[in-house]
């Protein structure tokens, strides 16, 4: 039952708990308790929106950002982590594989937002060795929304 | 010239001349006529579009240039996922070279196996409401249809009474459709052992339209084909179009005796030719890569049925929880309304579109078919005009 409402919370948060209850068949009480215990179990952190930036013009800069670091003999990377995600720029922040070790995402104002960011803040931090700042150009898809959807097709309305 | 006006209408063969018209067709063109406010419940056919790794097969067969005719009987490499499908979820092993036959559409396959094997006054049975096709297909090929009513007190499945008393020396062929159309009608396993058993005593062919088969929303049954006695005597029609939400592919297969799809190859290879290739790559991919996200409506589908029964129910209008399709079937009996005012009315003046019941058949009378294959946002606005309709009726 609980991965059905999260299921339907993970297409649309908005989605009401009447309707969910009508979807997944039970009392509309059960799922409020229920959605209660995912978000007191850690499970759902939050509920966000979608927002198609280009549309509303605020020229906002995005940037993925790779951060190699030295890690910490306790600790590994997470205090270095937490840390940078403390920095309202940061958005997003992953530890990954390969060439480097953490990816941010940042947002600014402008570009030299962002770039002062990566110059006065990030690089100056101990155990930052270095970074290579990509700047978004477009985004086309995000957390599973494909952002300038197509015109919708009709279907005939009756068929057989 | 002979002076005599020549009348286009006359020179219609008098069997195609007393078909009637679909009701569908017609009240398509009522709907039509209606401004773009209409909520419709009269679609048969998924509300989802096929699945992105489907499509994109389709578009990788037209980029490698692959754009010529297959074999008629379809590519072997389908045939060979059709049958290992076919094999794994309905519990019958066919040949892929000899017993399996790729068409345009179950609708093409239904008509293959009528004009294979019907001779002229050979009697079919089916059940009512049924399909639009299946009266005018018999009739076609010069067959005389033979009707089972199906009603509400067995929940639209067949009578067993009534069928044994429809057989006659001339019966040749039990058309089956479970899940059904328009009603969402199954079988339950020992009906199918009846039905089994007696068209093997009667020595009768069986036709399966099992195109609504993987939405089934009880504990699916293997196809009757797989029973006792009945592999030889079954033609066994599946398709794509619904579960895989793939429709406008034209994709469908019949699967059965080697002598049978033989004859229906020799029709099909003259007039069809073969179906679309780019539309058959989609489909192998379906079976290969396509079925989570069959299972993934399946649910989705499931979750709106019970919605779409509680809300008629709730109106009062009385209405079975169908076990598969995606269809309901609600008896509007209590209006004091015909399916077809029901239907008019409700469109004129809620802009409500459904399709009346008679149009499946005259036992249909009294009931109307909603597809619930649409958003629930749809579904909740439908249900939300059709009880205000139904107030004002009162009133």
């Amino acid at each position: 039952m609980k991965q059905n409402i999260l299921e339907l919370l993970s297409k649309n948060a908005r989605i009401s708990a009447a309707e969910i209850a009508a979807r997944v068949g039970v009392e509309e009480a059960k799922v409020n308790e229920l959605i209660r215990e995912l978000e007191a179990d850690n499970i759902i952190k939050g509920y966000k929106v979608i927002l198609n930036e280009e549309a509303l013009n605020k020229n906002i800069v995005r940037a993925l950002i790779e951060v190699k670091v030295t890690p910490e003999r306790e600790g590994g990377f997470d205090r270095i982590a937490k840390r940078l995600c403390r920095f309202p720029e940061v958005t997003d922040c992953y530890l990954i594989s390969g060439d480097y070790d953490l990816r941010l995402e940042v947002k600014g104002n402008s570009l030299q937002d962002v770039a002062a960011f990566v110059a006065e803040k990030l690089s100056t931090i101990d155990g930052v060795i270095s970074t290579a700042t990509l700047f978004l150009l477009k985004k086309y898809k995000e957390s599973g929304k494909i952002l300038e959807e197509e015109e919708e097709y009709e279907r005939l309305k009756v068929s057989p | 010239m002979n002076g005599l006006k020549f009348h286009p209408s006359d020179r219609i063969a008098e069997h195609v001349k007393k078909i009637p018209r679909s009701g569908i067709r017609e009240f398509f063109e009522l709907v039509v006529d209606c401004d773009d406010d209409v909520i419709s419940l009269g679609v048969g056919e998924p509300d989802f579009v096929t699945p992105w790794v489907i499509r994109e097969s389709a578009i990788y067969s037209l980029d490698r240039g692959h754009t010529s005719y297959t074999s008629n009987q379809g590519l072997l490499s389908l045939r060979k996922e059709i049958c290992n499908y076919v094999n794994c979820n309905f519990g019958v092993n066919y040949i892929p070279e000899t017993e399996c036959l790729v068409t345009v559409g179950v609708s093409e396959a239904l008509d293959l196996a009528m004009r294979a094997l019907v001779n002229p006054g050979d009697e079919v049975l089916y059940s009512e409401p049924c399909y639009v096709s299946y009266g005018a297909e018999i009739r076609l090929v010069h067959g005389v249809p033979v009707v089972i009513e199906n009603t509400a007190d067995t929940e639209f499945s067949p009578d067993i009474g009534q069928l044994k008393a429809a057989i006659t020396p001339k019966t040749k062929i039990l058309m089956l459709n479970f899940p059904c159309n328009p009603t969402g009608a199954t079988l339950r396993l020992e009906q199918m052992e009846e039905i089994a058993a007696i068209a093997v005593k009667n020595d009768l062919i069986v036709f399966t339209d099992e195109i609504y088969s993987e939405l089934s929303y009880v504990k699916r049954l293997p196809t009757i084909a797989s029973l006792p006695g009945m592999r030889e005597r079954t033609v066994f029609l599946h398709g794509f179009s619904k579960a895989f939400a793939m429709t406008g592919f034209r994709i469908g297969y019949a699967c059965g005796p080697a002598e049978i799809i033989a004859a229906m190859n020799k029709i099909h290879q003259y007039t069809i030719l073969c179906a679309p290739i780019m539309a058959q790559e989609a489909a192998e991919e379906a079976l290969k890569n396509g079925l989570e996200s069959m299972e993934k409506m399946r649910r989705e589908y499931q979750q709106r049925r019970d919605f779409v029964v509680n809300g008629f129910n709730e109106i009062g209008l009385k209405c079975l929880k169908p076990k598969g399709a995606f269809y309901v079937f609600p008896s509007i009996k209590s209006t004091g309304l015909s399916s077809r005012e029901f239907a008019t009315r409700l469109l004129q003046e809620q802009k409500v579109a459904v399709v009346p019941g008679t149009a499946f058949g005259a036992c249909g009378e009294g009931y109307i078919r909603c597809c619930y294959a649409a958003s629930y946002e749809e579904l909740a606005e439908a249900l939300k005009r059709i009880k205000i309709f139904i107030e004002d009726l009162k009133r």
